[in-house]
């Protein structure tokens, strides 16, 4: 009897230790992973000049509560640690490290603006870190031969402008284009972006004029633009700058075919700042859904987010765009998460992220997935034309791939 | 031919906002002997004053009127409680003061109102005047930075207390002896800044639209027009802020690219620095020692 019993301890000992020998080899879990709880580092503007956009960080926090309360992703509750770094990149770094490095973070998931994460760009791919979907549509984020950690997620600024390009090239094929936009990366990438869309005939661009932020008007490059004779003006501005640009036009009696970058759409600030009837016929792009256009206020996806919205105390944010961009963003790192199963190392997030397949979200316009593959990390790549009508944005076309057919 | 007018009234409209905050710096120089780093700032901190009255559906020339008032307390607070302590203090240290005020405000103003993008309704119809060179929004700023500039005029040459307080900024201990309250000339100098400059971010909030950063680019082109046209002058100050609103998009145009808009006021303030340093219409400041 004694000696059955040893025999069976024994060999269950045996089993377990093979059990968990298995489990570890198979290499389950990276750091900030375990049975029990997924680790996610983020950094937001809760104050600070760019702090209108710390609502995303709000917004990704109520939904993996939501999830949590759910029963988690595969079991695993989501530990999401959100801190605010202000919107100084210095201040990024510091609490990204200390995300790694203390908190041993799985991953850095939807930090806002381009010079934030371009401070921690060099140091989580040096570390092998993830850093998925940041909450800027910079290019260089779809970089994976030589970043192979970071993933887009936003439709570049040089993707709208591919769309565009393709627009003026089928139904404006004799435009003279003049392009406003602003002295830095952003600006450059949309300008970029036009140039090469154009292809071979790229010198359809006669006349391009940047501004400095720092600039008190952009009156005098719209003066100068309209001078080179052009009939197509892309303005590539943020918000004040994009209104004060369609004022202007209107008021030199400039008559060119506008088109707006999607980054200063808003109706409330720029169309609002520039007189809505001076903004009548302005093109721009979309890929979500608008909260505030009644087409989708009876839909079923619409009516989710809405209680999503109320339930997590964010009724005050139902007309802000950038809360439904985020219940996109963070519905996009469940689903990766989701994904992975029960290997949730910082491999396979990546492995699984360059694996979309045709992904829909219910606040993406009808029409518009995401995909991703190993040397394709810019997820959405199809956005639709709108055009202002002196009060809201009407789509208009079809949903437009930036390249292909 | 077209392009050169439009580059000329157009900067002229630009201009126009620069020499009406540099009609503040002037201000506040000749009051006080200083130079407010801050009145960029303060200046947008009370049009946010106006643009909540004017959202409490108070008219707009009450609102205005309200807020002028508003100014005047607060800037003279202000040099009560901030300034004064450093009175006697070197140059550098009042600076310091005022670049500190500088930023309290621009935070403050974020942290009260958000860094959001607000309309701001303005006074003036919006036509187009002249075929299309100017607005009548332009030429509305235009007119009352030159009442503005006539008001101050008149209050340093012909009133008391105009007189009394290039005086007590200009040598102190004299004014003192004459019976002059120079304490009191400070605080009035610097509450009167606050007006000016809130009549100045009034009128330019409907064309740079209201956020917290509105003042941040036009103080630096209003220093250089307030350099320019030599910082004891109100004339010359606003004759600097058109010659730099001209200038600027003039070079930008045709002599350098756009980019480099900013650069050209950065190097007129040295040329004058360096060449004529009491500016166009300046008068040296020369002291017993």
């Amino acid at each position: 009897m004694t000696v059955k019993h040893t025999m069976l301890a024994g060999l269950s000992a045996v089993g377990l230790i093979v059990a968990g020998g298995l489990a570890y080899a198979a290499g389950q879990y990276g750091p900030g992973a375990t049975d029990t709880e997924i680790k996610i580092g983020n950094t937001m503007p809760y104050s600070g000049p760019a702090s209108s956009y710390g609502i995303i960080g709000k917004v990704d926090a109520a939904y993996f509560a939501m999830i949590n309360a759910q029963g988690g992703i595969n079991g695993r509750k989501v530990n999401f640690i959100s801190r605010d770094d202000s919107y100084s990149p210095p201040k990024t770094v510091e609490l990204v490290r200390q995300m790694v490095e203390q908190d041993k973070v799985l991953l850095i998931f939807n930090s806002l603006g381009t010079p934030p994460n371009m401070a921690i760009h060099g140091y989580l791919n040096d570390n092998k870190v993830p850093q998925l979907f940041p909450a800027t549509g910079a290019d260089q984020w779809n970089d994976p031969k030589h970043f192979p950690w970071t993933m887009l997620w936003l439709p570049s600024y040089s993707t709208e402008s591919h769309i565009y390009a393709r627009y003026i090239l089928k139904n404006l094929p004799n435009a003279k284009i003049a392009v406003l936009y602003q002295n830095d990366d952003y600006g450059k990438d949309y300008l970029n972006g036009l140039r090469d869309g154009l292809g071979a005939k790229a010198n359809m661009i006669v006349a391009t004029q940047s501004y400095e932020t720092s600039d008190p008007t952009v009156d005098s490059q719209i003066v100068a633009l309209q001078a080179s004779g052009a009939d197509v003006l892309l303005i590539a501005a943020i918000p004040k700058f994009a209104a004060q640009a369609i004022r202007k036009v209107y008021d030199i009696g400039w008559k060119p075919t506008e088109f707006l970058n999607s980054v200063a759409n808003g109706v409330g600030t720029t169309m609002k700042g520039a007189g809505l009837e001076k903004g009548v016929g302005v093109i721009s792009a979309a890929f979500f859904k608008d909260p505030t256009d009644p087409q989708w206020q009876n839909t079923p996806e619409y009516k989710e987010w809405l209680a999503f919205m109320n339930k997590s105390g964010l009724s005050a944010n139902v007309t802000d765009n950038q809360s439904v961009v985020a219940y996109s963003f963070v519905q996009t790192m469940v689903a990766v998460l989701k994904a992975c199963g029960n290997d949730l190392t910082r491999e396979n997030v990546m492995k699984q992220a360059a694996s979309l397949h045709q992904l829909k979200l219910p606040m993406l316009l009808p029409g518009i997935t995401l995909s991703t593959s190993a040397d394709d990390f810019n997820p959405i790549k199809q956005m639709q034309l709108e055009k202002f009508d002196g009060k809201t944005w009407n789509l208009f076309g079809e949903v437009v791939s930036a390249s292909g057919s | 031919m077209h392009l050169f007018l439009q580059q000329v009234f157009s900067g002229l409209a630009s201009g126009a906002i620069y020499a009406s905050l540099a009609l503040a710096l002037v201000m506040i120089y000749r009051a006080t002997d200083l130079v407010n780093f801050a009145q960029g700032e303060m200046a947008m901190f009370s049009t946010y004053i106006a643009w909540m009255l004017v959202n409490a559906a108070v008219p707009f020339w009450a609102a205005f009127a309200l807020t002028l008032v508003i100014s005047f307390i607060g800037g003279m607070i202000i040099e009560r409680v901030v300034i004064r302590p450093v009175e006697n203090a070197p140059v550098l240290a009042a600076v310091v003061v005022t670049i500190g005020l500088l930023l309290i405000f621009n935070a403050l103003a974020g942290w009260l109102f958000t860094y959001t993008l607000q309309e701001f309704p303005s006074p003036f119809p919006d036509r187009p005047l002249f075929g299309a060179l100017l607005t009548s929004r332009d030429l509305g700023v235009i007119a009352v930075t030159l009442v503005m500039l006539a008001l101050l005029f008149v209050f340093f040459r012909f009133t008391t207390i105009g007189l009394a307080m290039r005086a007590a900024a200009q040598n102190p201990a004299s004014a003192r002896l004459c019976g002059i309250r120079v304490g009191r000339m400070l605080t009035i100098g610097w509450g009167l800044a606050a007006a000016i400059g809130a009549t100045a971010g009034i009128m330019v909030a409907p064309i740079l639209f209201l956020d917290p950063n509105m003042m941040g680019g036009v103080l630096l082109y209003a220093f250089t027009g307030a350099l320019l046209g030599g910082i004891t002058s109100p004339v010359g100050a606003v004759i600097g802020g058109l010659i730099v609103g001209v200038t600027e998009n003039l070079v930008g145009t045709y002599l350098i690219a756009s980019q480099l808009k900013l650069t050209v006021a950065l190097i007129l303030i040295v040329i004058v620095l360096v060449f004529r340093p009491n500016g166009l219409f300046g008068t040296a400041i020369v002291r017993r020692v």
